[in-house]
């Protein structure tokens, strides 16, 4: 019996290995091969194309311990990821159980497509049009004072602020989706079960529906999380000076000081700290979920 | 438990009329049945007296209490759903143990309750299972567990036996019965199947488009339809059209039914005459029959075995009658046989357009 049912997932392997193979094949070559190129960079002291030489080192990692300023912006931008995450549950999970629960046919399409429209938009076009909104004088600016009897100042470019606005801007639709996909899955009828027994709306959203909506908000909080606490676009463009975060410095090493090898072992540490923290973290995402 | 009166309730989805103007009193501690094909509004009936939906005009009263403006949660109802609707995020003994909690029993309370309620559902030893661990019966006495644990004053149950299999969904009939005689609770129970509702309930309310067709105790009902559709929906009948006169009906070839009770209104005008295909006795022509009962000749067209009965069908100038026969030893008709048909004039039913 065990040997049958093995032989037929071997048959069932071979029949998969033409549809596995050009997706991993194209994954090997576009993500691992440049990856390790760049974990063998991270441990040089110049570029092979350096004409002063290059030899192996550790360097690279010692700065990060023993320059402070990397520990303090690597937590930065952990409680910008934190900060941005939360922002995306809090906007994120009541837009999609509204879309998933409340709204039917025409209307659910039409709020839908508002929301994956983002999407369509190139992400530097998003951010800089952030720009416009909420500089001084900019059209967020002008419209409050238009309204207001007396005059409010909004400047809010290049502040924290501001970076937090075009993150959760950027990253809210995946909140929305996969917290969508979740909704979308619980039956109607337990909610109207729980509310026969006696539970009050709220009773409801606390015992069923978030419980039942967990894994959508895992799953958004990680695909907001992970790349954010990385981010330098928006920090850059929207934070202006306060926008120095340790996606930026990475940055940096790679674009403005060409230091490729310190960039590389820094993006490494981050790459580490994250999967650490989702190790760490994912017996309670598990049982959440 | 308390009785529950619907009073001339009518529910509007735009211009369609899902109800119109429906009265309906169901009696404490009974087991009423809502019967009716689909889209008939018995669904929608049985959720205006939940809470989940509200009546566009008309009152509905639980043990006297007014509650067309009460929300589900506080009108201390009991639901059972067509797919059991169990909380997939949680144990058995927590799916039944929600209502109570959510009340803010005491957990020592709950315990008690939840173990009784299982008990009563013959599942105490599956508390900490999850549901999707279960099978279909077992899944269908945690959701009966759960609606009857809080102690509601009424028990609705939508369809909750559909999905079961034939031999499950007996047996689930006399379980269900069983447990509400025994708890005493009043019921109302949804269905489109016309032999549930015969077996498990002692009121029937019939509803078409609507409208309440007919209601009353399930042999009333039957054996007294005041509708061709009450007649043709609940059971099988023979329809005959015909004219009234004093004590029948006069088929247009000029044959006579006699009835028992003979129809109110005046002679001459439009009927039709319903019969049971059970209660017509059907023997090869010339046999004698005794005086007093309606006869028709006619020949077999069709016989269908059903191992304890048989079904005949036989025409009688282009039209087909159906009799259903049980199983005796001896000789059986056959297919092509002229036979005589006969019934009492109890068994017939004269219904006025």
């Amino acid at each position: 019996m065990g040997t049958q049912s093995a032989s037929v997932a071997g048959r069932g392997m071979r029949a998969a290995w033409p549809l596995l193979l050009p997706a991993y094949l194209w994954l090997t070559l576009a993500i691992f091969l440049p990856l390790s190129a760049m974990v063998f960079f991270s441990f040089m002291t110049d570029l092979p194309t350096a004409q002063s030489g290059w030899s192996g080192t550790l360097e690279n990692y010692r700065a990060f311990f023993s320059e402070a300023l990397y520990g303090t912006l690597l937590l930065a931008s952990l409680r910008l990821g934190i900060e941005v995450t939360l922002w995306c549950v809090l906007l994120g999970f009541p837009a999609a159980y509204v879309l998933a629960k409340v709204l039917k046919g025409r209307s659910r399409e039409a709020i839908f497509l508002l929301v994956i429209l983002p999407f369509w938009s190139n992400g530097l076009v998003r951010i800089f049009s952030w720009v416009m909104v909420l500089r001084d004088g900019g059209i967020l600016d002008t419209a409050i004072n238009t309204i207001s009897p007396f005059r409010i100042s909004i400047d809010l470019i290049y502040s924290y602020p501001a970076v937090i606005i075009g993150l959760v801007h950027s990253y809210v639709p995946y909140m929305v989706l996969t917290c969508y996909l979740t909704l979308q899955a619980i039956d109607d009828s337990l909610i109207e079960a729980a509310r026969s027994l006696g539970a009050s709306r709220l009773t409801v959203l606390k015992r069923i529906i978030i419980p039942l909506a967990m894994p959508g908000i895992v799953a958004g909080a990680v695909l907001t999380f992970v790349p954010v606490v990385g981010s330098f676009m928006e920090p850059r463009i929207l934070g202006g000076r306060t926008g120095t975060f340790y996606g930026t410095v990475i940055e940096d090493q790679f674009v403005a000081v060409y230091n490729w090898p310190l960039g590389a072992a820094l993006s490494f540490i981050l790459l580490a700290v994250v999967l650490l923290i989702l190790a760490v973290a994912s017996p309670v995402l598990k049982r959440a979920s | 438990m308390a009785d529950v009166q619907v009073r001339n309730v009518s529910r509007s989805f735009g211009s369609h009329k899902a109800l119109d103007d429906v009265s309906i009193d169901f009696p404490d501690g009974g087991f009423y049945a809502l019967l009716g094909p689909s889209g008939s509004g018995k669904t929608t009936l049985l959720r205006l007296i939940a809470g989940f939906d509200f009546p566009s005009c008309g009152g509905i009263s639980i043990g006297g209490e007014s509650v067309e403006r009460v929300p589900v949660e506080k009108r201390r109802i009991g639901m059972m759903f067509q797919n059991y609707a169990l909380f997939p995020n949680m144990s058995v003994a927590d799916n039944v143990a929600f209502g109570l909690s959510v009340r803010g029993d005491t957990r020592s309370s709950i315990e008690t309750e939840v173990r009784r309620a299982l008990d009563l559902v013959q599942l105490d030893k599956l508390g900490e299972r999850r549901p999707h661990q279960l099978s279909g019966g077992q899944r269908q006495r945690v959701a009966l567990a759960r609606a009857i644990v809080t102690k509601p004053r009424v028990l609705l149950l939508d369809e909750p036996l559909s999905a079961l299999d034939k031999a499950l969904r007996v047996d689930m009939q006399i379980e269900l019965k069983r447990i509400q005689r025994e708890i005493g609770i009043t019921t109302i129970f949804v269905t489109h199947d016309q032999e549930e509702a015969l077996t498990m309930a002692d009121r029937i309310g019939i509803l078409c488009d609507g409208r309440v067709v007919q209601e009353g105790p399930p042999e009333d009902v039957y054996d007294r339809p005041r509708s061709e559709f009450a007649a043709s929906f609940l059971g099988d009948a023979n329809i005959l059209r015909g004219k009234t006169f004093d004590n029948g009906i006069r088929l247009s070839d000029g044959m006579q039914i006699l009835a028992k009770e003979a129809s109110s209104g005046s002679a001459g005008v439009e009927a039709i005459c319903a019969v049971r295909p059970e209660r017509i006795t059907i023997a090869a022509s010339a046999s004698a029959t005794p005086p007093g009962r309606n006869t028709l000749n006619g020949r077999i067209m069709k016989r269908i075995f059903a191992g304890n009965s048989s079904t005949y069908f036989v025409d009688r100038n282009g039209e087909t009658l159906k009799v259903l026969v049980q199983n005796q030893d001896g000789e059986r008709l056959s297919e092509g046989q002229d036979v005589t048909l006969s019934w009492s004039p109890e068994s017939t039913v004269v219904i006025t357009a």
